[in-house]
């Protein structure tokens, strides 16, 4: 045990995803040397993240204003809707460039082991935005597990009166890999979803 | 295949064990509680990544120590190869092959099959059905390994579905409309949605379910003859054994099922939606599952009656052997590959006639291990080498003669 601050600064700091007891200790001593510049830009932009992001009210990713970077920006086609299951998939996806048009984030998927139905998602908001009538495809991107293709099922459902193109992202072999690698699983998926070759 | 050596650290009793073993029969002879089954359980455990006694890792790990490690070499088809899991309760277990670890530990399934028989296994006769769920399930993760994550993903979705039920059941029951639940959402509207949601999971039941069902008739159509056989020769020719697939479907589907048919996997999840369908008002009232494979059974029977609770305990205990014998040549022709038979005090419980049948019918196995507390109980027929195990010091026992 260290003296009191010290010690408070390694719990809060070990209440972090990711950080042990130890991993707590060494960011708490490197935080006491570093330059107070350094430690006030710390503060400042934890104070800020609470302070200035919210959620953006189209689609639930994290945004610094009524609407996120994506939904303002008006060069992204409104005509598909990608629904990922947290902000972390919007960024991933992102990465990509593969797509250019908007998400929809629910904040989770159904689990009603945990109590989450669709009534705890974002579900009506989405519904509530084809209402325009502009979107013309739903990809669902949520992930590729019992409860991620549930609320995936769901959602095709609930989506169908209203016409639209619903897809659902691939599942299969990861791009590089080694076949050998595959789990059985994977590579029984990607037996499934194998597609003609054009000779 | 066969176990050439295996080290045990801190596994149940033993703070340290080096057992040399062999092809052909070895024997382990001691006193009760001075740890011949540890050494049977160890093996079951590189083969299955569980045991057969507990549930949980728990109690393999010796009373104080932190992990247990249990490590085998194996030779199959000329080739030896190091398989080695740490235990840890609570934690991820790790394991390894040859030198270098795995990522999960199921990797190393499949490189030690072995088929266990044990005092516990009467269960499969006399106990309730899930002991004879999990012999056609775990059979079938030896056969193919995909099916542990079928398995496990089904067992996950029936979780949910039950939770669903559960916490659904208020709303779901009354169906009432106009009043409002405590959340602001008027109740038809909540009722409306918690059917949809029920929907999703039953088509994720029956969809993993009609698999996992065409799976295990499959294998039981596969079993039944080797069972017939073992059975027959363990008797001595008295009394026709059965074994039918009890099915939550429907009653004409079901009567196919257990007449022995095997329905293509399309029928068997149509079956069961139509199931669903039919159990939906029951299963809301009871809040609980009642419809899949988790609720089926296999109903065993000696010359037409059921087993349990008509078949003496000679008898059961020799039904039950026969089901593990079954197993055991299943898996042989299977994989081109003898599995290590474990035989795990077997003998004490069969008539003299009944010993000296079983004794033919393993002779041949390439490798098959004997637990005895008294080592006349073997017969003599099943030379080979012999431990004597005495408080967790395994030792070669030298016949003078």
């Amino acid at each position: 045990m260290y003296e009191g601050v010290v010690q408070d600064l390694i719990d809060e700091l070990g209440q972090l995803p990711g950080i042990g007891p130890k991993s707590a200790q060494r960011i708490a001593f490197h935080l006491l040397q570093a330059d107070g510049a350094d430690v006030q830009r710390l503060i400042t932009a934890l104070a800020e993240v609470k302070e200035k992001v919210a959620f953006c009210t189209m689609c639930g990713n994290i945004a610094q204003a009524t609407l996120c970077r994506i939904c303002a920006d008006p060069r992204r086609d409104g005509q598909a809707i990608c629904v990922v299951e947290e902000p972390k998939d919007v960024v991933a996806i992102e990465r990509t460039g593969e797509f250019r048009g908007r998400y929809h984030v629910l904040g989770g998927a159904i689990s009603p082991m945990d109590g989450i139905g669709p009534e705890q998602l974002r579900v009506a908001e989405l519904m509530s935005r084809l209402a325009s009538g502009e979107v013309v495809e739903i990809i669902l991107a949520t992930d590729p597990n019992i409860e991620g293709e549930a609320t995936a099922a769901y959602l095709a459902r609930q989506l169908k009166p209203f016409g639209l193109r619903v897809t659902r992202l691939a599942s299969g072999l990861p791009v590089g890999g080694d076949l050998e690698y595959a789990d059985e699983v994977t590579l029984g998926r990607a037996f499934e979803g194998r597609r003609l070759i054009d000779a | 295949m066969y176990v050439r050596h295996l080290s045990l650290i801190d596994f149940r009793s033993y703070p340290s064990a080096e057992v040399p073993l062999g092809p052909g029969v070895t024997t382990l002879v001691g006193l009760n509680g001075q740890g011949k089954t540890n050494v049977a359980e160890a093996i079951g455990y590189l083969a299955t990544l569980g045991s057969h006694r507990v549930a949980t890792d728990a109690p393999l790990v010796r009373f104080g120590a932190e992990q247990a490690i249990v490590r085998g070499a194996v030779v199959r088809e000329g080739r030896e190869s190091l398989v080695e899991i740490e235990i840890n309760p609570g934690r991820a277990n790790r394991a390894r092959l040859g030198r270098s670890p795995v990522s999960r530990p199921r990797e190393v399934l499949g490189q030690v099959r072995s088929v266990l028989f044990a005092p516990e296994d009467l269960a499969l006769v006399k106990g309730d059905p899930a002991s004879r769920r999990r012999l056609l399930d775990d059979l079938l993760v030896q056969r193919q390994p995909r099916w542990a994550g079928v398995r496990s993903d089904y067992d996950r979705i029936v979780k949910q579905r039950s939770a669903l039920l559960k916490s659904a059941a208020p709303v779901l029951r009354r169906g009432g409309r106009g009043r409002r639940v405590p959340d602001g959402i008027p109740e038809g509207e909540a009722r409306e949605s918690a059917l949809h949601t029920l929907h999703v999971w039953d088509g994720h039941l029956a969809g993993l379910g009609g698999q996992l069902l065409y799976a295990r008739l499959r294998l039981l159509r596969d079993l039944r003859g080797h069972l017939e056989h073992a059975y027959a020769e363990l008797s001595g020719g008295a009394g026709e054994v059965g074994a039918a697939y009890r099915a939550s479907v429907g009653e004409a589907l079901a009567a196919r099922i257990a007449a022995g048919e095997v329905p293509e996997i399309e029928e068997l999840s149509g079956g069961l939606t139509a199931a669903l369908g039919a159990a939906q008002a029951q299963e809301i009232e009871r809040g609980q599952c009642l419809v899949g494979p988790h609720r089926d059974d296999v109903l065993l029977t000696l010359g037409g009656l059921p087993a349990k609770g008509y078949a003496s305990h000679g008898e059961s205990w020799s039904l039950a052997l026969g089901l593990k014998l079954a197993a055991y040549e299943l898996l042989r022709t299977d994989l081109g590959t003898d599995p290590v038979l474990i035989l795990d005090d077997v003998f004490a419980e069969l008539d003299a006639g009944r010993r000296e049948r079983l004794a033919g019918l393993i002779a041949d196995g390439e490798q098959v291990i004997i637990t005895a507390a008294v080592p006349e109980d073997v017969p003599d027929s099943l030379a080979g080498q012999r431990f004597s195990v005495t408080k967790g010091a395994i030792e070669l026992v030298v016949d003078d003669e």
